[in-house]
């Protein structure tokens, strides 16, 4: 089908709104000039600065692992909670626990890292990458409960049932029959947790301590005296790396519907 | 019991049900949607719970398959009282409407679930899914995923993998309902079959009366949590009970009017009806199946007869329903076999014509 006219230019226009900043990000990431806004020539030299920063590759090491556990610790917590209030039995009050699991999502982030700092301090926890880890896990949950969830509504209840009544343990339900169905919808639930933690910089910056500085903290902190290409070096990296992740997430799951 | 013999063991007094429901009722909430109901069902049988959406048969069946418990009364299954057995040990297995079929796993895989839950050898595993394949005639699809096969053979994945373990009862609810009028039609005789050569007792829930008649060999009929009446499918279509199975199986035409033992007084200036029956006195309802009443020009020569003007004529193919209203205005069909050709046949709209039935054509219901 051609497209009209009008369709063309609000796609363009979209993409345009969407991409030109990180475009030009990119393109100027191979700026050899010192100056981020003059084009002084295609370099790569500022990638090759960057991975001498010794404290730069420590805070990509703090961001990823950080991540990856907040990722995993929420992942878990966040299907087991939207596999109770969606399939558990009822009880009182379930109706409100479906509610305020959505509550931290609209929860202005600072509100969040003020109370979380605040708890840490109140049961005496050292701060660091262990805390940013559980300040992270505490939010990307609610991100995981409410896709999983999603998918659970969606899925026929028969197949437990079925499950159940072939001699099925319930945890054999859930590991066997459950799981596997909504296992696209887990998976897209820890590369959100994951994505959100990398992100994030207000609540990182409440709840860190000394020698746990993520990687949005370190570059809001440079940029601050300055942007150096070397950041939009980084920024660059970055993207490459979220948009791999995406790419291979969505082709995963196409194969997995197709198979 | 020799091959002679009818199979009717609810007409023995001393056979021992397989299935008893006691007193079985189930509350949800302030509404109640089974109502004290006794129900016997023996080893072998093929019953059919028949009733509107809502009447309760579904949650009747989903009680002996663990997944609803009564609010009050027993349910006992090989002498064996089910309360407190959960849904994963009852001996019992049951085809969803949704067929519930793995999405992940292929055909094979699916039909092994159940057996591998109970940890056989892998040999005998595979030789009974093979034997389960081989019943349904699907050993060519054995490693398709349920998506990749038609609907028919979906339905006949899901029996084969709950006949797998070979339970002692076979729960099938609405197991046509998704198929089309073809090829429900034969997957009914397929099932009549399957269930005779295995001698499983299988229970089936549905709305579909002719589907009930085809296949089982005692129906229970319902209506908001409660049995009407539990019969073989003749007698359930010869002998309701009440207006409401003689309504829910079959077609029928139910005329109004005073029951004084010997003929039914159901218009002024009208000859009463003659009916044989043995009914008590009193205000009743004439049943007359639209086929058991004949449909002429001139008046023939029968117990009873009554004139109507031809208002309708469904033309069905093997059968021609006339929809004839007789005098005060009530609407009644008549069914006649298409034996001739359409040019040889002489009644048309407006026709003047009789309506004639013997004495024993009919059926006097006083409820």
């Amino acid at each position: 089908m051609k497209m009209s006219r009008f369709n063309v230019i609000s796609l363009t226009l979209g993409f345009a709104f969407l991409y030109l900043p990180i475009l030009i990000l990119i393109v100027y990431s191979f700026n050899e000039s010192r100056l981020v806004t003059v084009w002084g020539g295609f370099s790569t030299k500022w990638y090759g600065v960057l991975f001498q920063d010794e404290r730069f590759l420590g805070a990509a090491w703090v961001t990823f692992y950080v991540a990856f556990i907040s990722a995993s610790i929420a992942t878990i917590l966040g299907t087991m909670a939207a596999y109770v209030l969606v399939r558990g039995a009822k009880f009182r009050g379930r109706t409100l626990f479906s509610g305020m699991i959505y509550a931290p999502l609209v929860m202005p982030e600072v509100i969040t890292g003020l109370s979380l700092l605040l708890l840490f301090i109140s049961i005496g926890l050292d701060r660091g990458g262990f805390t940013i880890i559980l300040a992270h896990a505490t939010f990307s949950m609610c991100y995981v409960s409410v896709v999983v969830s999603s998918r659970l509504v969606s899925f026929d209840r028969s197949l437990e049932e079925a499950a159940l009544d072939l001699g099925a343990t319930p945890w054999q339900a859930f590991r066997l029959v459950t799981l596997p169905i909504i296992a696209p919808a887990v998976a897209a639930g820890w590369l959100l947790g994951f994505t959100l933690s990398l992100d994030d910089l207000v609540i990182a910056s409440f709840v860190s301590g000394p020698g746990a500085t993520t990687l949005p903290m370190r570059i809001f902190s440079e940029v601050r005296l300055g942007v150096s290409p070397k950041i939009n070096a980084l920024s660059a990296i970055l993207i490459g790396m979220v948009a791999l992740g995406v790419i291979v997430a969505s082709l995963t799951t196409k194969r997995r519907a197709m198979a | 019991m020799s091959d002679n013999a009818p199979f009717a063991p609810w007409d023995d007094p001393g056979a021992t049900p397989l299935i008893s429901y006691k007193s079985v009722t189930k509350e949800f909430g302030n509404f109640t949607a089974i109502d004290a109901i006794d129900l016997d069902i023996f080893a072998g049988e093929f019953f059919a719970l028949l009733g509107p959406s809502g009447c309760g048969k579904t949650t009747l069946m989903r009680m002996l398959a663990g997944f609803e418990a009564p609010t009050a009364g027993q349910i006992v299954l090989a002498g064996q009282d089910l309360a407190g057995v959960p849904a994963n040990q009852r001996p019992v297995n049951m085809m969803f409407q949704s067929y519930a079929l793995f999405p992940h796993m292929n055909v094979w895989d699916n039909i092994a679930f159940g057996l591998r839950r109970d940890g056989l050898p892998k040999d005998q595993i595979a030789a009974r899914v093979e034997d389960m394949l081989r019943l349904v005639q699907l050993q060519k699809f054995a490693k398709r995923k349920p998506d990749a096969i038609s609907g028919g053979q979906r339905q006949r994945v899901a029996l084969a993998r709950s006949l797998a373990k070979a339970p002692k009862v076979l729960l099938l609810d609405e197991p046509l309902g998704a198929l089309d009028k073809k090829l429900r039609q034969e997957t009914q005789f397929e099932l009549v079959d399957i269930q005779e050569k295995t001698g499983t007792t299988f229970m089936i829930v549905t709305h579909d009366q002719e589907e009930a008649m085809t296949v089982s060999t005692r129906i229970a009929v319902m209506d908001e949590g409660v049995i009407k009446q539990i019969d073989t499918p003749a007698t359930l279509y010869e002998a309701p009970n009440s207006r409401y199975v003689a309504d829910f199986v079959g077609d029928v035409n139910l005329i109004e009017g005073d029951w004084r033992g010997d003929a039914l007084h159901w218009a002024d200036g009208q000859a009463p009806l003659a009916v044989t029956s043995d009914a008590a006195p009193g205000q009743a309802w004439l049943a007359l199946r639209p086929e058991k009443i004949a449909i002429s020009k001139d008046k023939p020569d029968a117990a009873n007869t009554v004139p109507g003007q031809v208002i309708d004529i469904a033309y069905l193919g093997n059968l021609s329903t006339y929809v004839v209203e007789i005098p005060g205005g009530q609407k009644i069909r008549a069914q006649a076999t298409n034996a001739r050709r359409l040019s040889r046949r002489d009644i048309t709209w407006e026709d003047k014509v009789w309506l004639s039935w013997t004495a024993t054509a009919g059926l006097v219901l006083t409820e």
